[in-house]
């Protein structure tokens, strides 16, 4: 026989050696464990969900309690500031580090589940499109260019101005906004991936449509649709604080990243803890989120890795 | 198989025909005038008509461009063509609904050109393999995996290669795992779109001799697709010869080369390099110039005139059909070589 199958190339982060392990779940803490990136997002984003679930607990004062004799306190590392409130209170002496802790709850609820309803509905109208052409993608996708026309916080404004603000609500109108881009990135992948000669092959052995999307098209995208996913609950974040900011997100008293965010930016200049640390929850969240997202990008893609038995022969 | 069976007759009295193909076209419209009727198209493919024996393997050449991958991609109907008959074991398939297309593709299956596309790189060797099974539902559970390691074995794999990826594999042996996937259902046709186009050398011989001997032991008919002449000469029985959509010359692979009628075989014939310069020396080439036009409507006459070295008024006027001027020898050619 010809060449011995080579060892293949591997990125440095997911690496060689594998052994199969009796577990899935043993196989990947293993294979996060060689990566960097993966377990330090693996332990921001297991963080940032056990704060979430348990805030009640962790917080260390009622988050909407006023306390007007404590207002705009510093942080406790800075003249002037106490342990008591160590990060320090806001305009109604409000204790920050609480806020922030119960605020991770709207925050992630709004930031990943707005993501996964929007994803899941690009993905199905973006692979649909793509893979039938023809009318339906042209109907579809001047659907998605109809939404992109229209600034998707006006759309958004109407909806939460029309209805009683509410978490669910929030999540639902943010998640039919937002999945046009994905629409748009899935279909071009799927308009690339649909020529390429494995799905020919597909189709003339008699493959279904239906599992021609699912087993040929559907993995080939998933590495570009966790990248966009993973940045788009950053930028969910960041739109549910502009529209907190506007009156229209989050209620008090209940609290969020964003709605703490847009608080603190008018005493920016003289208090600048109020908007920084919910700036700085934000910015670790994210950047967790993000080195997940990537890890996995890497590890879904079988010619990321060497094969499991360690290897070329 | 299990469509109705009809009496298979051997029309024209010859060894059964396998596969007629009759004015089979794909005109791809190129500008349409206000009432959206098409007024430039370009034809990848024209009237092309031919048959395939039982049993043999059919080469079709040509240069990149000649609409010879259009016409494998129509005989499995990846491609929809624009008109014409392609008629397996007595059955008309452009005529079929996609339910009984499906059941005929058991029969016809291809072979691709890149090894490196036409396997999903997120897929296991062995489920790649199994697709066509499961698809028909041929076999399941032990008896699947049992067939796919004979595959494997057949094409000269290793069986416990099946659970690798694709990536972990080379060229040729990527290609390997293709005419796996190509015969696991027993065609009884297959339409080898350039197989070794993309490999080496060394590992085209082994290809070409793995098709060769699975055409012996399972029966196989194919219809190879090459532009390179010497792979197609190897393998094939008959040879057609495409420009411009057209086929310009027919024959058995000893009547091509050895009483080639079309200028443009022979220029083909001639382009290819002989290794030894003193054969080279006294071989007597016929060079053509210059590259397919590019244009949709190539005019009224032969589509070759512009390029060929003996073109006449006649042939810039009158087109030439595709006649038999020796025993199934088919040319179209006012003035055939020989």
């Amino acid at each position: 026989m010809e060449a011995e199958s080579k060892p293949v190339m591997t990125l440095p982060r997911v690496n060689a050696g594998m052994k199969t392990s009796s577990h899935p779940l043993k196989r990947w803490t293993k294979l996060l464990l060689q990566s960097r990136t993966g377990t330090v997002g693996m332990i921001i984003v297991l963080g940032v969900i056990f704060v979430a679930v348990f805030a009640d607990l962790i917080a260390p004062h009622n988050p909407a309690a006023n306390n007007l004799s404590n207002i705009m306190q510093p942080p406790a590392w800075v003249a002037g500031g106490s342990w008591d409130f160590a990060l320090g209170t806001d305009n109604l002496g409000r204790d920050i580090l609480s806020r922030i802790i119960v605020g991770t709850r709207v925050s992630l609820l709004v930031g990943v589940f707005s993501v996964v309803l929007a994803g899941l509905i690009g993905l199905v109208v973006g692979i649909v499109a793509g893979y039938y052409g023809g009318w339906l993608d042209n109907v579809l996708m001047r659907l998605v260019d109809s939404f992109l026309a229209i600034p998707s916080i006006l759309f958004i404004l109407v909806f939460l101005s029309v209805f009683e603000p509410s978490i669910t609500l929030l999540i639902v109108v943010i998640g039919l906004t937002n999945w046009v881009t994905y629409a748009r990135v899935v279909r071009g992948e799927v308009l690339s991936i649909k020529e390429r000669e494995y799905v020919k092959a597909s189709k003339s052995i008699g493959t279904s449509h239906r599992t021609i999307m699912l087993r040929h098209i559907l993995p080939n995208i998933v590495s570009s649709f966790i990248v966009i996913s993973a940045l788009s609950v950053a930028t969910t974040i960041i739109l549910e604080a502009s529209l907190s900011f506007l009156g229209l997100g989050i209620q008090p008293p209940d609290v969020s990243w964003g709605a703490m965010l847009t608080d603190g930016r008018n005493y920016l200049a003289t208090n600048w803890w109020v908007a920084t640390f919910p700036g700085v929850a934000i910015v670790i969240t994210v950047l967790g989120i993000i080195f997940l997202g990537d890890w996995l990008r890497d590890v879904l893609d079988p010619r990321a890795q060497v094969s499991r038995k360690g290897g070329g022969k | 198989m299990n469509m109705p069976v009809e009496v298979k007759e051997t029309p024209e009295g010859k060894t059964g025909h396998l596969l007629k193909i009759e004015g089979l076209k794909k005109h791809y419209v190129l500008s349409t005038n206000l009432m959206g009727k098409p007024v430039k198209s370009l034809k990848a493919v024209d009237e092309v008509t031919l048959t395939i024996r039982e049993g043999e393997t059919l080469g079709i050449v040509g240069e990149s461009g000649c609409g010879k991958s259009t016409l494998g991609n129509m005989i499995t109907r990846l491609i929809e063509p624009t008109g014409g008959k392609v008629v397996f074991e007595n059955r008309d398939l452009l005529s079929m609904s996609e339910k009984e297309m499906r059941n005929v593709r058991k029969d016809i299956q291809m072979i691709f050109q890149d090894p490196f596309s036409s396997l999903n790189p997120r897929m296991r060797v062995f489920d790649i393999i199994a697709e066509p099974l499961r698809t028909h539902g041929v076999a399941t559970g032990e008896s699947l995996k049992k067939r796919v390691e004979e595959l494997l074995e057949i094409v000269g794999l290793n069986r416990s290669q099946g659970k690798r990826f694709p990536h972990e594999f080379s060229g040729g042996q990527r290609q390997r795992i293709g005419i796996a996937r190509a015969i696991a259902l027993h065609p009884k046709l297959v339409v080898c779109d350039e197989p070794v186009s993309a490999l080496d050398v060394s590992i085209q011989a082994q290809i070409l001799n793995l098709l060769i001997k699975l055409q012996k032991e399972l029966n196989l008919t194919y219809i190879f697709i090459g532009h390179g002449i010497p792979a197609v000469k190897y393998i094939s029985d008959r040879i057609a010869v495409m420009y411009m959509g057209e086929i310009v010359e027919m024959a058995s692979k000893e009547n091509l080369f050895k009483a080639t009628k079309h200028p443009y075989t022979q220029g083909l014939i001639d382009s290819v390099p002989i290794p030894d310069p003193l054969l080279r020396r006294d071989r007597e080439e016929l060079l053509i110039k210059g590259e397919v036009s590019g244009e949709s409507d190539p005019g009224e006459g032969c589509r070759f005139y512009p390029r060929c070295p003996f073109g006449t008024e006649m042939c810039r006027i009158e087109k030439p059909s595709l006649r038999e001027h020796a025993p199934d020898h088919f040319a179209a050619c006012h003035y055939p070589l020989s």
